[in-house]
């Protein structure tokens, strides 16, 4: 389990400071986590630099890829009724047992 | 303040989304479905201190996932005791980057779709040390931001992003290991190993 940081990268990555400054934002930048204008930059870096733009695609494409693989699990529509069963009944018990909600304060801590 | 009666009108479309995720945490759609309904339980019984206008479904989400580490995780996970080996980045594309030109007029995304398939995801995601496993899921898989994560799992930004970061390497280097495995990843020149 302890190898290749001798690697020899199949993929070039390019080294300018403009690509480094890139490529370290890689994830807040496919999560929507970063500000207008460092968002711009490096849009505007993509746009120049085709060994970055390479490097970010590959990675969006696989967020794609898991995203869209971890979602098969079915829905089992028994579930909803079971839970909108409950609510209904919570519901029922709360408006005709003491009055939750007129008169009380507001039940928040803080 | 919340009205009650509005909830069931308002939380009932994330059903199948927290119910997905809740699978994806405990692996049982017992254990899921029992997560999901007592999620659901909560939330109705707490919607009074939730404030409207702001987002129902990462609120939704971080009852979920605290009723998940508050009473399901213990039973088969030990939290946060496995490191995680430090891994390069772009490990995957620096060794599957070259594939679709190599195969030429398919795209990256097509191979990939093509080369891991449910499973391998899936399990790749659970080899995560727990901690990282969750930050994984609530942003590759749920979409959720920063601070959602943040606020759902009681730990800093900071935290969350340096969670993100080592798990998604760690996350491409098992991906890696499976086209190994498989054949798939001899199209390009890979790290040299112990001895051929």
């Amino acid at each position: 389990m302890t190898h290749d940081h001798d690697a020899t990268p199949a993929m070039p990555i390019a080294g300018t400071p403009d690509c480094e400054r890139a490529l370290a934002e890689v994830y807040t930048f496919l999560d929507q986590e970063l500000g207008e204008a460092q968002r711009a930059e490096i849009m505007a870096h993509l746009e120049a630099c085709s060994p970055c733009f390479e490097a970010f695609d590959f990675e969006a494409e696989l967020r794609m890829v898991i995203t869209t693989k971890t979602h098969s699990g079915e829905f089992p529509e028994t579930l909803r009724i079971r839970i909108e069963e409950k609510l209904t009944y919570l519901r029922i018990e709360g408006s005709g047992g003491v009055g939750s909600d007129d008169g009380e304060e507001p039940g928040r801590g803080a | 303040m919340a009205n009650q009666d509005a909830f069931a009108e308002q939380a009932m479309e994330y059903m199948p989304q927290l119910y997905s995720t809740a699978l994806r945490m405990t692996h049982n759609a017992s254990d899921a479905e029992d997560l999901v309904q007592e999620t659901y339980l909560k939330a109705y019984k707490g919607f009074a201190g939730f404030e409207q206008g702001t987002n129902l479904r990462a609120w939704m989400f971080r009852i979920l996932t605290n009723t998940y580490i508050n009473s399901y995780r213990s039973k088969k996970r030990r939290p946060d005791e496995t490191e995680l080996d430090d891994v390069e980045d772009f490990y995957l594309y620096r060794r599957m980057g070259g594939l679709e030109a190599a195969r030429a007029s398919r795209s990256a995304e097509d191979e990939l779709m093509d080369y891991f398939t449910d499973s391998d995801v899936q399990a790749a995601i659970d080899a995560l040390p727990e901690s990282y496993r969750l930050a994984v899921l609530l942003s590759d898989v749920e979409g959720l931001s920063y601070k959602e994560i943040a606020e759902d799992l009681d730990i800093p930004i900071g935290t969350v992003m340096s969670r993100l970061h080592r798990g998604r390497k760690a996350l491409q280097k098992q991906l890696h290991d499976f086209a190994i495995e498989k054949g798939l990843a001899d199209a390009v020149p890979e790290a040299p190993r112990e001895s051929p």
